[in-house]
């Protein structure tokens, strides 16, 4: 079915702020110095298995960080508990100053946060551009609104803008389900920057992406405007490393250590711990 | 160059709006067939056949909206119908003058349309957080108990017997209930619930709701309150269900427990899947196909010497056999006759 609003501009990120698809724009000045994200004796347990354990963390507004562990470390479990998707077992979480531990996934995400996933998640029965126009209404009131959106309308734009953000231009009538593995990654990016994201959490999205959109990726990533912030989960260390200026590294659901990534990198315990205990 | 556009746009504006160039020829003969239908058909043809198929057809496409854009079967549609024929019966008149409470059409008209809507959408409530099987369970839980309480209810819904001699009103001083006149009113409502299914499956709710059915996780990680839509879903769909209600007991003239048992709960999901529930045209065609074979089945079993009740086994194998070749419906094979069309066309 192709979408009714389509347009063929094309843009790219370097000449692109993403902060222009901020259509609810939530004010950071109302939040004063208040965290980003701040977490307090996070834990969540499946049954007998502490999969985070005791985990603390405050993360500033704009700060750009990695969360890095082995297999098991209870990294995407730490991103399914700030999202919602497993509340914590106990703990407590703020965000922006706002207690939002009891809050259900999507009022979290009205609050300006977003994540992608490790396996994508997304919607294949839609286009491309109508993924991402769902993206931008899902923050924006008219979620239930029964007309149809006009050409011209700020969202439609936004959409249009920010599937051209992504290099998705060219398809963006393509039903998801028709998409590349690559492509489909690119949209997972353009639904978490979709809206007023001032905290987005990518769950490894270099995961499968060949040299060259790696690369495509980086930029995207360093092209944010400063005040979106962003945690991401990576084992791709060239990757993580070039676009972000604080690392914490988990291990056994708890989080071991934290630091610059030049600090991180010359640590024997850290070394140990990622690379195996016998290297030397 | 200048007279050249102006050419150009008067050339437009002769040819007709835009949207009128994208309409299919075969939709164009289609609603040239429907609306001059009575000119060459007799009353049988348009009450019989063509006036079931868009009541049917109608409570199907509330179940299509739910299935198919909403990924959530409910068999509570049929139930939701039946429940604002009741409404009519007893806020209007009816044979049974103890119970009908003989209120004006324009009160209890809404008054049965919003009480229906409201009895879909708190059973949608109660199916939201369901998937798949499940949801199944609990709506055809909810038309079974539906059916229990309205036949043994004699005091609100006169049990066993239901209710017989509901007329529609002579508005306009038109007898509705009469062949032609009741053709036009089911083509007009059977074709706005069509255009407005059409129309909102691009809105933003319709959109949200695809997404849901695609992905409820992601899009409650997009800010979508799930359940909700879910809901809101159940309401419209309610509300087409309890339109095809008035529709239906206008049509029957009663409404009695049977209206709403476990075999037209299931009948509604039947016409559905055979039509496809891909489309909202899917459910009207399911609809008539049923009701030829319902129509005429009765004939050829007799022809051939075997028990004329025994429809529903015709029924049944023409069900199957569709949805062993074209799992989508008749849509399907349509789909894929184009296809082939399109194929040896190129070729």
């Amino acid at each position: 079915m192709a979408a009714p609003y389509s347009n063929g501009s094309q843009h790219s990120i370097a000449q692109h702020s993403i902060a222009q698809h901020s259509i609810a724009q939530h004010s950071i000045a109302q939040a004063g110095s208040a965290n980003a994200l701040e977490l307090r004796g996070v834990t969540r347990a499946f049954g007998a298995l502490l999969a985070l354990d005791d985990v603390s963390m405050t993360v500033k507004p704009g700060e750009r960080r990695a969360v890095l562990g082995s297999n098991g470390a209870g990294k995407t479990t730490l991103f399914n508990a700030i999202s919602g998707d497993f509340p914590p077992t106990s703990g407590n979480i703020r965000f922006f100053g706002e207690d939002i531990t009891e809050f259900p996934t999507h009022e979290r995400i009205r609050r300006g946060l977003r994540r992608t996933y490790q396996i994508s998640q997304l919607f294949n029965g839609l286009s491309v551009l109508d993924s991402v126009y769902l993206g931008c209404r899902g923050v924006s009131r008219g979620r239930f609104s029964l007309l149809r959106p006009r050409r011209d309308d700020a969202l439609v734009q936004a959409a249009h803008e920010l599937v051209a953000a992504v290099h998705l231009s060219a398809i963006a009538d393509n039903r998801v389900a028709t998409l590349a593995y690559g492509q489909q990654r690119q949209l997972e990016i353009a639904l978490a920057l979709s809206g007023a994201p001032r905290l987005v959490l990518f769950d490894e999205p270099a995961a499968g992406l060949s040299p060259a959109e790696r690369i495509e990726l980086i930029e995207i990533l360093q092209a944010l405007p400063s005040h979106i912030g962003f945690i991401i989960i990576e084992h791709d260390m060239d990757v993580a490393l070039r676009v972000v200026e604080k690392v914490t590294m988990m291990h056994n659901g708890a989080i071991f250590k934290e630091g610059a990534p030049a600090d991180l990198d010359n640590d024997p315990q850290v070394q140990a711990l990622y690379l195996g205990v016998g290297h030397e | 160059m200048a007279g050249s556009e102006e050419r150009d746009g008067y050339a437009r504006r002769r040819a007709g709006p835009r949207w009128l160039g994208r309409v299919p020829p075969a939709l164009c003969l289609l609603v040239l067939f429907l609306l001059f239908l009575p000119a060459f058909s007799n009353t049988f043809v348009q009450q019989q056949i063509f006036g079931w198929s868009f009541v049917l057809g109608l409570i199907a496409l509330s179940l299509m909206f739910l299935a198919g854009y909403g990924g959530m079967v409910s068999l509570v549609q049929m139930s939701v119908a039946a429940c604002a024929a009741y409404m009519i019966a007893i806020f209007g008149q009816s044979a049974v003058a103890d119970i009908s409470l003989g209120w004006p059409w324009w009160l209890y008209l809404p008054m049965a349309l919003t009480i229906a809507t409201v009895f879909g959408t708190l059973s949608g409530a109660l199916a939201v957080r369901t998937e798949g099987i499940y949801t199944i369970m609990i709506t055809l839980a909810i038309a079974s108990a539906f059916f229990y309480f309205t036949r043994q209810n004699y005091t609100l819904f006169n049990g066993f017997s239901g209710f017989n001699a509901v007329r529609p009103p002579p508005v306009f001083g038109v007898d509705w209930s009469a062949a032609t006149p009741f053709y036009y009113l089911s083509l007009a409502l059977a074709s706005l619930a069509y255009c407005a299914v059409l129309y909102v499956s691009r809105s933003p709710f319709g959109l949200a709701l695809q997404g849901v059915r695609d992905n409820p996780r992601r899009m409650a990680a997009l800010g979508f309150n799930v359940p909700a839509h879910r809901i809101a879903a159940y309401a419209f769909a309610s509300f087409i269900a309890a339109i095809a209600g008035v529709l239906l007991v206008w049509l029957n003239g009663q409404i009695s427990p049977g209206t709403a048992g476990v075999g037209p709960v299931i009948d509604i999901l039947v016409i559905a899947v055979v039509g496809g529930l891909a489309h909202p045209i899917g459910p009207f065609i399911g609809a008539l196909i049923y009701v030829l074979l319902r129509t005429f089945a009765l004939d050829v079993l007799a022809g051939v010497g075997l028990d004329p009740q025994r429809f529903q086994l015709l029924i049944g194998l023409g069900f199957l056999a569709i949805v062993f070749f074209s799992p989508d419906g008749v849509l399907e094979l349509w789909q894929r006759w184009r296809t082939r069309l399109r194929q040896a066309e190129d070729s």
